[in-house]
């Protein structure tokens, strides 16, 4: 007999689609050499991620994705493409080192994410570490618990006895803030550098 | 095997009626397209005292733009050699997305809507705004100085006009209450609930977001993106037939999407101006699903027809006033329409709290009362107007007797 709902199959379908656009365009975001096709690779990938949100019933996330990335990305293109450009199409050349580098982060990104996925799911399974087996995925507090924790607000709503009621995410949030306003002025200091030298030559 | 395709339906009709909705917003945004170019031309020849297209599909040229359509996708289809063959050709396709895109959350009548959203208004203008990454894409790509300027111009443009724009659709979201396009709509039943009139902060809210909708759109006098005096043709330069068209189904798809928003946010949606939803109407007389369907033909109707005459507008303006220079647009919107609609959404706010309702309710009526009055008395004055014979005094007329060569009123009497 064949299966007359086709709603799982249609789902499945459908997040596989996307989420392998999405993988691929963020594959050639990085392969490819070309800044502004990579800005366009990149705005694939974002809206891909959005359509992913839509398909999980998050219409606001996912609009927001839209509408900051693509806006961000725009800016991205022409602010990449006004204060770094010299030819007309610009190719980065990549070397052997910068790939070995990438790769390597890629995996070690990779290898803490799924190992910690893993972990979670290992627990739910088997029912360890407090968490019952039956617990569902979608009512879990996980990322509301998080969001807290960015904020600075040091606990949950289900970690109020635990250990770690302490613990805050705001100073790691803070230095990565941080760190962004050193790559803004980074990049602008770049693009005066090569202007100033212009001027002197 | 029939048992198993009735088993097969009950459960999937959701897709099979999915598939139907999107064919439907296609071909809504394909004819919307076609009738629009028409419509332009024929505004534009009797604003330019000439007569438009006259000859193809009778009296007044209807296929015109069908004879166009066949002639573009036959025309040879060109990429320049300097231009980045990826980028040059999905730029177009980004920019119909995004457009096709504000369909889905767009409602043409009660529950007429692809995808209902709690934040629809959110959805459409941020797809919206991806609209503007496909046409900077077409100018980058095109290898072409005029494109390439047509493209920053409008990414400059695109980047601050969002800001007003978002500002003053959220006027009457205050007021509202709701992001949900429907519900919105359906609280404004009877012309006089309409959101324009609610308060003179939303009736302000209403022009200046029209204008910001125009400039969204790159309509003149905002196209500066396209500028054809100054760009040849700005961003589009480079581009010829099939693409060509899909960038204008694009700008037109947009056209009708924003007018939309703003029938919706501020001029009661589908509602015909009578305190009664129609389908709730229809269905008293006619039993539940006759009354339905005969309710919601009405209500899409007035909802195109209402979207179609925002439409002239912008065709209206656009072949009325001269282009703005960048700096003015850019002016006009940052020192302007900025703190105008910041200024709107403080006003609307401390309205809705602290104004008495029975203040409220009288000067939403004496607004609503003038703006009645007002519109008579244009159409009226216009009516006149025309009916005067040749030669006596047309509105903007010079009328100075002395002046050689002015064959005004004197003559003719």
């Amino acid at each position: 007999m064949l299966q007359t709902d086709l709603h799982s199959y249609v789902q499945l379908f459908a997040f596989g689609l996307v989420a392998g656009l999405t993988g691929l365009c963020a594959i050639a975001t990085v392969v490819t050499q070309n800044i502004v096709r990579s800005a366009t690779w990149l705005l694939f990938t974002l809206a891909g991620t959005s359509g992913i949100f839509f398909l999980l019933g998050a219409d606001f996330v996912g609009a927001i994705q839209l509408l900051i990335y693509v806006g961000g990305t725009m800016v991205l293109v022409v602010f990449g493409v006004m204060l770094t450009a010299q030819g007309p199409f610009i190719h980065m050349k990549t070397n052997g080192a910068e790939w070995a580098i990438s790769i390597a982060a890629g995996i070690l990104l990779f290898s803490v994410l799924s190992v910690g996925l893993g972990s979670e799911y290992l627990a739910r399974a088997t029912g360890a570490r407090g968490v019952s087996k039956d617990e569902d995925t979608k009512d879990s507090h996980h990322a509301a618990t998080i969001g807290q924790a960015l904020s600075g607000a040091p606990y949950g709503p289900e970690r109020k006895n635990d250990n770690n009621a302490g613990t805050h995410y705001l100073l790691p949030f803070e230095i990565v803030s941080v760190h962004l306003l050193v790559v803004l002025i980074g990049a602008a200091y770049l693009a005066r550098a090569k202007r100033r030298k212009e001027e002197i030559t | 095997m029939l048992e198993w395709l009735s088993e097969f339906w009950k459960h999937n009709w959701e897709f099979v009626v999915a598939i139907i909705a999107a064919k439907l917003l296609i071909g809504f945004m394909l004819v919307n397209a076609i009738f629009s170019v028409w419509l332009e031309r024929k505004v534009a020849g009797r604003i330019q005292d000439r007569l438009g297209p006259t000859r193809v599909g009778g009296k007044f040229g209807w296929l015109q733009t069908l004879a166009d359509g066949m002639k573009l996708l036959i025309k040879e289809d060109t990429i320049p050699a300097a231009a980045d063959q990826m980028l040059f050709r999905v730029g177009p396709y980004i920019a119909l997305v995004g457009s096709f895109l504000a369909f889905i959350a767009l409602p043409y009548g009660d529950g007429i809507i692809a995808r209902e959203m709690n934040i629809g208004l959110f959805f459409m203008l941020a797809v919206m705004s991806s609209e503007v990454f496909g046409i900077i894409l077409i100018g980058y790509g095109s290898g072409s100085k005029w494109s390439l300027f047509g493209g920053m111009r409008e990414a400059a443009q695109m980047v601050s006009y969002e800001i007003p724009m978002a500002l003053c659709v959220l006027v009457p979201v205050i007021v509202a209450g709701s992001m949900n396009l429907s519900e919105v709509a359906k609280q404004q039943q009877g012309i006089w609930n309409w959101y324009i009139f609610h308060d003179p902060f939303t009736f302000a809210a209403f022009w200046t977001y029209f204008t910001c909708a125009m400039a969204s759109c790159k309509r003149a006098p905002f196209d500066l993106a396209e500028a054809e005096s100054e760009l040849v043709a700005g961003f589009h330069t480079e581009y010829s037939g099939f693409r060509w068209l899909v960038i204008f189904m694009a700008e037109y798809g947009s056209m009708f999407a924003v007018s939309g928003i703003a029938n919706i946010m501020f001029l009661g949606g589908w509602s015909i101006g009578l305190p009664w939803e129609l389908t709730t109407v229809f269905a008293q007389f006619l039993g539940e699903w006759p009354g339905w369907i005969v309710g919601n033909v009405l209500n899409v109707s007035v909802f195109m027809v209402k979207g179609w005459l925002l439409v002239f507008v912008m065709m209206w303006v656009r072949w009325t006033l001269p282009r703005l220079r960048i700096d003015q647009v850019m002016m006009l919107c940052l020192k302007y329409l900025i703190p105008i609609s910041c200024i709107l959404m403080a006003g609307v706010s401390l309205w809705t709290l602290y104004m008495p309702l029975l203040a409220q309710w009288i000067i939403s009526l004496v607004i609503f009362v003038l703006s009645v009055a007002g519109t008579g008395f244009v159409v009226f004055r216009l009516i006149t107007w025309a009916a005067l014979p040749p030669g006596t005094g047309m509105p903007g007329m010079w009328r100075m007797e002395g002046l050689p060569g002015y064959q005004g009123a004197a003559k003719t009497h």
